[in-house]
């Protein structure tokens, strides 16, 4: 059960407590977000929807790791994110977080196989494991057969299937994804959506998704808006499929 | 686990133009350094290769070379017979000499340069057992002929078996051309030291050095302590390589002090060229960096792997640098022997070392280019970076 009042009990997996964020712009101060509250359960997808620059990405940002609030907690799984240092946090978000950009961010000179393996070179498995984790999930994106093909050589839906491969390869905790069919067509979008969905039906993983599609929101199974700084929930929340 | 070296390599490729420009930097000034260094190489083995371990050199005591040296007659007598000069059937292997300088034309510009013209007793060849003639014969004791060295045949005209050249007041016949092995005296003329001592009008039975032939080269210690022991001589005793050693030491040095301020001034251009390749590397990279930092990979992951690709990028131009200066291994040139004032052939001379030297040179350069770069590369904040396009 996902809640934004701040009164979760203690099993939710991600726990987000008077969440501060302020931005210096000039001499002008951006204060984006204003005491934000979340509780997220394994297993859940939520969508985060809001106008432009009222802070989805930020939040965003702040629960993988990325940035650091001004104040407040962010607690995954039992550890406080928020309390980690640099270095620590980086190792966190290794074992933990799986991002899904707008814009795929693949590594233009590494195949899609190449890819995929980037994450894993920092676990202790070994080439022929790592070789096999790289294949279960491409199999499992559909794109087994364009392994070795750089990213220039695939469409732009095949280039987000294998950025969500690179994302689960490790089996994090929880996939952040930003806007991850902003940049498609309405038929790859909404190749991308089902695949997400997939992986949180089939595959039981957590997934936090910032959009502007209420199509892809449509399949989360809460939707929240960003309003001054803090997350509301949508009137109808989005039923659980 | 770092980042794999395949992501460097293969964006170096990707961005050659921009990579090539640091390639060429690097390569440029690896080439100087690498063609300066072989130089003062070259030119120092030349001067040692004229020493060989088994013969010693003679001079007067204080004399720097044998320009300013007198040994007499009575003294090379003396040393003929001091213990560890090798004899053959004629006697002992000994050859007194004199060193005069003349002038004649270089082929290749017209204008006159120094030739170092030795003088040397009929034992001479024996003495040097490197000596060839290659063509013609050896002078006849006596006469006023020449054997011509290899290089000064080739570098000055008019040296060719049968002419005759002009110089001290007499009129000398070129017999023959001989190869002493790349060494100084492929550049000299040789002649009887009697006969050239009579040319200049110098007295007889006066020689500037002499060089002995023992019978080992263990034999110096020995030879060393009786001659410079005996009262009736004044001289020092050097080995003949060391001699030439010494000889080609302030040249050598020069040109190192030279090739290398040429190449340190070079290198400040190439590591700027490195720097601004890698900067540009690591901008248009901001967002493919912050990705493997959002990945997990640490920041001094990200320094290594711009490090090393800097290093890969200096590595192609310290290959390139060295084998473009190859071509000029073994190429023969000349310079003045500030020692007899008299000119010196000698041939570039690429090593392996000197190729070693050459690519750790590029690999500095590299490291300084890319450092600076790679820490900005790490130290930009992933979240900014990645929503930029």
């Amino acid at each position: 059960m996902v809640r934004v009042d701040g009164n979760g009990n203690g099993t939710s997996l991600i726990r987000v407590r008077n969440l501060d964020k302020k931005y210096q712009r000039g001499s002008e101060e951006i204060h984006v977000l204003q005491g934000l509250n979340l509780d997220v359960e394994q297993g859940d997808f939520v969508a985060f929807m809001g106008p432009s620059g009222s802070g989805k990405t930020t939040l965003l940002n702040l629960l993988g790791g990325l940035d650091v609030p001004t104040s407040g907690s962010i607690t995954v799984a039992g550890d406080e994110v928020t309390a980690m240092s640099a270095k620590k946090l980086t190792g966190w978000r290794a074992r933990h977080v799986g991002f899904i950009f707008q814009m795929y961010n693949l590594i233009p000179v590494l195949t899609a196989f190449g890819n995929v393996e980037l994450p894993l070179l920092l676990t202790r498995l070994s080439k022929a494991q790592r070789r096999k984790h790289v294949e279960t999930v491409l199999d499992l994106v559909g794109l087994a057969d364009r392994m070795h093909h750089y990213p220039r050589q695939l469409s732009g839906g095949q280039e987000q299937r294998v950025a969500i491969a690179r994302a689960i390869v490790t089996d994090p905790t929880f996939l952040l994804a930003d806007e991850p069919t902003g940049d498609l067509d309405r038929r790859s979008a909404d190749e991308i959506m089902e695949l997400i969905g997939r992986l949180v039906h089939e595959h039981g993983k957590t997934v936090l998704m910032v959009t502007h599609d209420p199509r892809a929101a449509d399949r989360a199974h809460a939707v929240l808006h960003l309003d001054k700084g803090v997350l509301v929930e949508s009137a109808g929340e989005a039923p659980r499929r | 686990m770092a980042i794999p070296l395949a992501y460097n390599v293969r964006s170096v490729r990707q961005r050659w133009t921009s990579s090539i420009v640091a390639v060429l930097g690097i390569a440029g000034t690896v080439g100087v350094f690498v063609a300066m260094l072989s130089m003062a190489r070259g030119f120092k083995a030349t001067l040692v290769a004229s020493g060989s371990p088994g013969n010693v050199i003679v001079r007067r005591a204080g004399a720097t070379s044998e320009m300013e040296s007198v040994v007499d007659l009575a003294q090379v007598r003396v040393m003929e017979s001091a213990p560890g000069v090798q004899h053959d059937d004629d006697g002992p292997l000994v050859s007194a000499e004199v060193v005069v300088v003349a002038a004649f034309p270089l082929r290749k510009t017209g204008t006159d340069a120094n030739v170092q013209v030795r003088g040397v007793s009929p034992k001479a060849l024996a003495v040097r057992d490197t000596f060839k003639i290659t063509s013609g014969r050896f002078f006849e004791p006596g006469l006023a002929e020449l054997v011509v060295g290899s290089n000064a045949s080739r570098a000055y005209s008019g040296f060719e078996v049968g002419s005759s050249l002009r110089f001290g007041g007499a009129e000398w016949k070129v017999v023959g051309v001989f190869n002493a092995g790349g060494s100084a005296f492929d550049s000299e003329l040789w002649c009887d030291a009697n006969v050239l001592n009579q040319t200049y009008q110098r007295p007889q039975n006066i020689f500037q050095s002499m060089t002995a032939h023992l019978r080992s080269p263990d034999d110096f210690q020995r030879f060393k302590d009786a001659v410079t022991t005996d009262p009736r001589l004044a001289v020092q005793v050097d080995r003949e390589v060391d001699y030439y050693e010494k000889q080609s030491r302030q040249l050598t040095l020069m040109i190192t002090v030279l090739g290398t301020l040429v190449a340190l001034v070079m290198g400040v251009g190439a590591v700027f060229g490195a720097l601004n390749t890698m900067y540009s590397a690591v901008a248009e990279r901001r967002r493919e960096i912050a990705t493997m930092r959002a990945l997990g990979f640490g920041g001094a992951a990200v320094v290594l792997s711009f490090v090393v690709e800097s290093l890969f990028i200096a590595l192609v131009g310290g290959v390139i640098g060295c084998v473009a200066v190859l071509p000029i291994n073994g190429l023969t040139t000349g310079t003045m022997n500030w020692q007899t004032f008299s000119h010196l052939a000698f041939a570039f001379r690429i090593t392996p070392d000197l190729m070693v030297i050459g690519i750790v040179f590029a690999l500095l350069m590299g490291l300084v280019g890319g450092v600076p770069p790679a820490i900005r590369a790490a130290r930009r904040p992933v979240a900014a970076a990645l929503r930029e396009l």
